[in-house]
């Protein structure tokens, strides 16, 4: 087995930022806005860097896609730990519609470039809520997938996995190679320290292109239209339960 | 011509260091993620406690230790010696972000860098720099700096505490007064007389390990401000320390003293930008949010008089602060800016503290919401590690030296 770890990460709006919806509803203002690394892949990252501490696995690769500013990202990541980084060149209108079908390409064909053991990545992006990006990377490569973790362990050539499911947590084993992906209670992220800050200045990011992969990155889904959602309306006080109820059969929500 | 030249090469010299000040637009990348990364603990882990530790007087140890983890409390301090290895810009740019989100955190933080490991860092011997800095660089010992008594704060020269040869030990008598960190505090850099005769020139600094026989502390002092560091006097009763505890050489000890603080003034100068900065955050979103006259009251122009002078006083005490790290950074003489940038960010910060208590109304007198803590933390960034008065004595005699005939 390689020891080799890929974790995605994804440069999104800081998730404190209040959004905006641009004049000509085709999508939300990003120009000058804060963005930060998806809290998702935060996680994903922190658990690649443990896994490493234990020697369970030799490197940690991060792999973000977008333009110049994903290497920020990458950096990020690298100050947390990870040992070097990957920059997929996306740019422009390929960026805009770039979704998790593109993304699950790209890291499939990095996962077998780079002879990945594990693909970790955050449960989903914080933008888009898509999560899909893993479960679709894993059925591109055959791979099983370990989804909504929130406890990781490797043992041997398996993987056992406990999921957050809605009944309640559910425990797989898996085979590696395989796809996780973190969920909220699998770790809390380390603020990175600031020699590692430092150590990040050194390490390697190479760029590709998805061309250079071989990927074709249209997309199938064109956005029609970006709306805010609408206004919360001030409600109505009444008197008696029987007021309640004949409101609520006017408005038709009874 | 010549004229013209004269200033083209002066430019050039406080241009020449290591970063040029037009780079200063936008910090390095690593200074980038390093001011990210402070800022984000402060806003999780210091800003939704701090309240709670100036009300209580409560010392952060978990949070000092989590700063120590991350290399915050020896940022100078190279890597073998187990520091972050990184220069004064970053220290600025760390201190301010931990400052906004606690003045408190950040003092401790501050005194711990500048005042107990710089001179130590600067003027120890090698085993002095292993036994006195390693084990207080991950945030489980801090140190604090002994140099005010009763009797003088502005007029160190005058110091009254006394240091006795007796046989292969040193004897140190005498009361320190203020020190920050005190109680909790894992050693002293104790500053005493050898030589009453030479005056300033026979001051020696002394460093003493806490707790130790001879070595003991006053009351926590009740401060108007940064409540949750502690403040206490430390007494010296025949406090009996070995030779190779002297930091220096004999009748060194005003002149480390004094360069010490030319350095540690920059962090502080950071810390009052920080809690600047906050009243600023504060007052603005607060401009957005309450309505008077049936709209927001940032519409109106006297308020947005306030904010504009606040702004405008923070980011010219901001870029002060960068400049004096930069020539240090760069080994040039900073003696000049170091002050100016204190003195303008603690100014600053108590301006722009009493600001955002006016914006904020009746709201801004009231624990409910940070500006009246901004406004106590402010007060003492005027008055530690050199008065804005004696800033001011600084400052001139620098301009005079610069203009002399």
């Amino acid at each position: 087995m390689s020891g080799r770890v890929l974790v995605g990460v994804k440069r999104v709006i800081d998730y404190a930022v209040k959004i905006r919806v641009k004049p000509d509803n085709t999508g939300v203002v990003t120009d000058g806005v804060k963005h930060s690394m998806n809290p998702f892949c935060e996680i994903a990252v922190e658990e690649a860097v443990k896994l490493k501490e234990k020697k369970f696995i030799k490197e940690v690769v991060a792999v973000s896609c977008g333009p110049q500013q994903a290497q920020e990202t990458i950096r990020t990541a690298l100050a947390m730990g990870a040992d070097r980084g990957i920059h997929v060149e996306v740019t422009g209108k390929d960026y805009e519609a770039m979704g998790p079908l593109q993304v699950s390409k790209i890291m499939a064909a990095l996962a077998k470039k780079e002879d990945a053991q594990l693909i970790i990545l955050g449960k989903q992006a914080i933008d888009d809520d898509c999560n899909q990006t893993g479960q679709m990377t894993a059925a591109l490569l055959d791979w099983p997938q370990g989804t909504f973790a929130s406890e990781v362990s490797l043992e041997g050539d398996k993987v056992k996995v406990v999921r957050e499911i809605d009944g309640g947590l559910e425990t797989i084993r898996i085979n590696t190679p395989a796809v996780l992906t973190a969920d909220l209670r699998l770790n809390t992220p380390r603020y990175a320290t600031l020699p590692n800050i430092m150590k990040a200045k050194k390490k390697k990011i190479a760029k590709v292109n998805p061309a250079d992969l071989g990927l074709d990155m249209t997309s199938r889904l064109e956005v029609v239209r970006v709306d805010e959602p609408p206004q919360r309306l001030a409600g109505v006080k009444v008197e008696t339960v029987e007021d309640l109820v004949s409101k609520l059969r006017e408005q038709g929500t009874l | 011509m010549a004229a013209l030249l004269g200033a083209r090469r002066a430019l050039g010299l406080c241009l020449s260091g290591r970063r040029r000040l037009s780079q200063l637009a936008e910090l390095p990348e690593t200074h980038q993620l390093l001011r990210q990364t402070c800022r984000d603990f402060a806003d999780r882990e210091l800003t939704p406690i701090a309240g709670k530790l100036d009300k209580e007087h409560t010392y952060p140890a978990k949070q000092i230790q989590q700063l120590g983890a991350m290399g915050v409390m020896a940022i100078e301090v190279p890597e073998e010696l187990g520091g972050a290895g990184m220069d004064y810009l970053a220290y600025s740019l760390a201190m301010e972000e931990i400052s906004r989100g606690c003045a408190s955190t950040g003092v401790v933080v501050s005194v711990n860098n500048s005042l107990y490991i710089g001179p130590i860092l600067k003027n120890g011997t090698e085993e002095q720099k292993k036994k006195w800095i390693t084990p207080f660089t991950t945030g489980e010992k801090v140190g604090c700096f002994c140099l005010s008594e009763p009797g003088n704060g502005s007029d160190a020269g005058a110091a009254s505490t006394v240091a006795r040869q007796d046989g292969d030990e040193w004897v140190l008598n005498g009361t320190k007064a203020w020190i920050t960190n005190s109680w909790d505090a894992s050693a002293a850099l104790v500053f005493a007389t050898t030589d009453k005769k030479l005056k300033h020139k026979g001051i020696s600094a002394f460093l003493i390990p806490m707790p130790h026989p001879g070595l003991s502390l006053g009351k926590k002092e009740d401060k108007l401000g940064i409540r949750a560091s502690s403040t206490a006097n430390v007494i010296l009763e025949d406090c009996r320390i070995p030779l190779g505890n002297m930091l220096g050489p004999r009748g060194a000890g005003f002149k480390i003293a004094m360069q010490t603080l030319d350095s540690g003034r920059i962090g502080v100068a950071a810390q009052a930008l920080g809690i600047a900065q906050a009243s600023l955050d504060c007052a603005a979103d607060y401009a957005h949010k309450r309505t008077a006259f049936g709209a927001p009251i940032g519409k109106l122009q006297a308020i947005q008089f306030k904010l504009a002078d606040m702004a405008v006083a923070v980011e010219s005490a901001r870029l002060l602060i960068w400049k004096a790290s930069l020539l240090r950074d760069s080994g040039k003489p900073f003696t000049k800016e170091a002050a100016m940038a204190k003195l303008a960010a603690s100014e600053t910060a108590t301006f722009c503290s009493h600001q955002a208590i006016q914006v904020l109304g009746g709201m801004g007198y009231v624990a409910d919401m940070p500006a009246e803590r901004h406004y106590r933390d402010a007060r003492i960034t005027e008055i530690y590690e050199g008065t804005s008065e004696i800033q001011r004595l600084v400052i001139a005699g620098q301009v005079l030296k610069e203009y002399q005939p």
